[in-house]
């Protein structure tokens, strides 16, 4: 079959062939310099939180040194994180979702309530989920078979949402005093050693999506999707499908962080999620996944929304009134896109 | 005769008002390499869609091995063993080679995570097999990095990777250099040879007439002349007929917009 290559031509890939003095084996294929390319994005994103944390440290480094400080981020965190994550999903496959604070909200809701009613917690982390997966669903097939764009859909329907929410509690939260006691608080939001342990929670998540993003069928189509929507068509991918999904899984995370934020406050307030809007989007584009798609990255938007928790935390902390925290968010935000655009090659 | 793999009876096509396609019949037999002509908005590409399943015809049927499947679309046509290399190469340019070779049949083992080594492996072969070798890229390598041709072997490999019964190439030779073209004709032959039946399209009648048994003209959306390679005295002939064809003295313009 090969006869078709000039026969003295070597063939990529053979660097195994023994013949003659060794051929060198292609940059890109040497293990290092093919580790620092796959990763080159969340490598960046790492950069900008070390350097970012560099100066904080330096600024004050009494403050810094103190593991309280670190212990409280470590607390809230995880809330970032099951929101950050899945939206790094939709927006590599081309999509946006705003939503994702009522979604949040209404699985937390759900959840309060079945605690309220005396069930057992593990029963209302499951009622959650669905509610999120539900919404999820709810809100994806309204962007994709109603083909409305996803960034006025999902606005709508965070407004919606939030509205059902303030229409039908009358805006009143919703106080769990049996929460401390049960075996799911416990597990999912005690301390060990003094490291809260929802982080190590959050943590799994990172990991678990992170292979999911690129190392599952699941990951892999929805960067294709995000690509080129008309190529996976062609090539029998079922794009709408795939669309959906992204959105169910948004929900799945939306319903853990509002689990994670009722049970690290005791409450469920009406307005759970809603502050969260706007630093989770920062969150995914500082950590390196471009606005276009077809491209991302799942740890670094985790280092990304590690980076957004430490600014506010780390402005106050280094000495500065509090209002100087948005201009600094601003500034971080501004220069890490700036830094992406550098570091990525934009091909479309 | 040799056995018939598909045919199109009476595939016709309507875009709202604009008919695109009227009425084609079109049969490919195992083993053939077909060469089907036609100047833009001739309805190429749409038959070409339609046999890849990705539209759907407003009526007609298709047949597969004498059979008529219903419910046409882009998943019963690969299951037919069609396999298509779009004119537009539809590569997804931000990801790599081995994601864009088995796009829409991943290569995944238990709850659905990718055989990833398995799938460099098998891109790595197929590259290889198709003969478009260089030392520039890796199966890893994105796929915008490549030239034209490199990514026509991206496509090529796409196509042959399940052993398509048909593979459609819709101008496999547009913008590629002149040792690209030699491949893209040696691998028609490597394939003809193999059992394998072909539709390729061109805008080059020369380069369709090198490769192809048997030529399908179409005009306006309707087959204007079937001939075979034995019948016709050279690609000029074909010429002279599609510019008659194209240009009958008579004909008023088409009604303008």
């Amino acid at each position: 079959m090969s006869d078709i290559a000039e026969p003295k031509q070597k063939e990529w890939g053979d660097e195994s062939m023994g013949a003659g003095p060794r051929e060198p084996v292609h940059p890109a294929e040497r293990p290092l310099r093919r580790l620092v390319l796959a990763n080159r994005a969340w490598l960046g994103t790492l950069a900008v939180f070390a350097a970012m944390m560099a100066i904080f440290i330096v600024a004050n480094p009494r403050v810094f040194s103190n593991w309280g400080l670190y212990a409280s981020v470590l607390t809230t965190l995880p809330v970032a994180l099951f929101l950050t994550v899945p939206l790094v999903y939709i927006v590599t496959a081309a999509e946006i979702d705003l939503s994702f604070p009522a979604t949040m909200g209404f699985a937390a809701w759900v959840f309060a309530l079945v605690v309220q009613a005396g069930y057992d917690p593990f029963l209302a982390i499951a009622a959650a989920i669905v509610t999120g997966m539900t919404l999820g669903l709810l809100v994806g097939s309204l962007v994709v078979y109603a083909n409305l764009s996803s960034l006025v859909a999902t606005l709508g329907m965070n407004f919606m949402l939030r509205g059902l929410i303030l229409i039908i509690t009358q805006s009143k939260s919703i106080a769990l005093v049996t929460l401390g006691q049960s075996w799911a608080y416990a597990i999912f939001s005690s301390q060990v050693y003094g490291v809260p342990v929802q982080i190590l929670w959050a943590l799994a998540f990172v990991v678990f999506c992170s292979l999911l993003y690129n190392r599952h069928r699941f990951g892999v189509q929805v960067h294709v999707v995000g690509d080129n929507p008309d190529s996976a068509n062609e090539m029998g991918v079922d794009v709408n499908r795939v669309r959906v999904k992204a959105f169910v899984f948004m929900g799945f995370g939306a319903a853990l962080a509002g689990v994670f934020s009722t049970m690290i406050n005791f409450t469920w307030w009406p307005t759970s999620g809603d502050g969260y809007l706007l630093p989770v989007l920062a969150s995914v584009f500082v950590g390196g996944t471009p606005t276009w798609g077809g491209i991302g990255t799942v740890v670094g938007g985790a280092i990304g929304a590690l980076i957004v928790s430490f600014i506010q935390t780390g402005v106050v902390g280094a000495g500065l009134s509090g209002f100087y925290v948005q201009f600094f968010n601003g500034l971080i935000i501004i220069l890490s896109l700036i830094g992406h655009r550098w570091n990525q090659i934009r091909y479309r | 005769m040799a056995e018939r793999l598909i045919e199109l009876r009476d595939i016709s096509k309507s875009f709202g008002r604009v008919y695109a396609l009227g009425g084609i019949n079109l049969c490919v037999d195992k083993g053939e390499v077909v060469g089907l002509i036609g100047d833009n908005g001739a309805g190429k590409s749409t038959l070409i869609k339609i046999l890849a399943g990705v539209l759907k015809p407003t009526s007609g049927e298709i047949l597969v091995r004498g059979r008529p499947v219903a419910g046409w679309n882009a998943a019963k046509s690969r299951a037919a063993g069609i396999e298509t290399v779009f004119q537009d190469r539809a590569l997804a340019i931000q990801q790599s080679i081995v994601t864009n070779i088995f796009m829409g049949r991943e290569l995944a083992g238990s709850f659905g995570w990718l055989r990833i080594a398995q799938e460099e492996q098998e891109a790595r072969r197929l590259m290889r097999e198709i003969g478009f070798t260089s030392r520039v890229f890796t199966p890893q390598s994105i796929v915008g990095q490549l030239s034209g041709g490199e990514r026509q072997g991206v496509a090529i490999a796409r196509a042959i990777y399940k052993q398509a019964d048909l593979i459609i190439l819709d101008e496999p030779t547009t913008a590629l250099s002149l040792t690209e073209t030699a491949k893209v004709f040696h691998f028609v032959r490597q394939a003809q040879a193999s059992g394998r039946s072909i539709i390729f399209i061109g805008h080059n009648i020369y380069h369709v007439f090198d490769v192809a048994d048997r030529f399908v003209v179409l005009d306006r959306g309707k087959v204007v002349l079937e001939t075979t390679r034995a019948e016709t005295a050279s690609a000029d002939q074909l010429i002279n007929f599609m510019e008659r064809v194209a240009h009958p003295a008579a004909t008023p313009a088409e009604g303008s917009r």
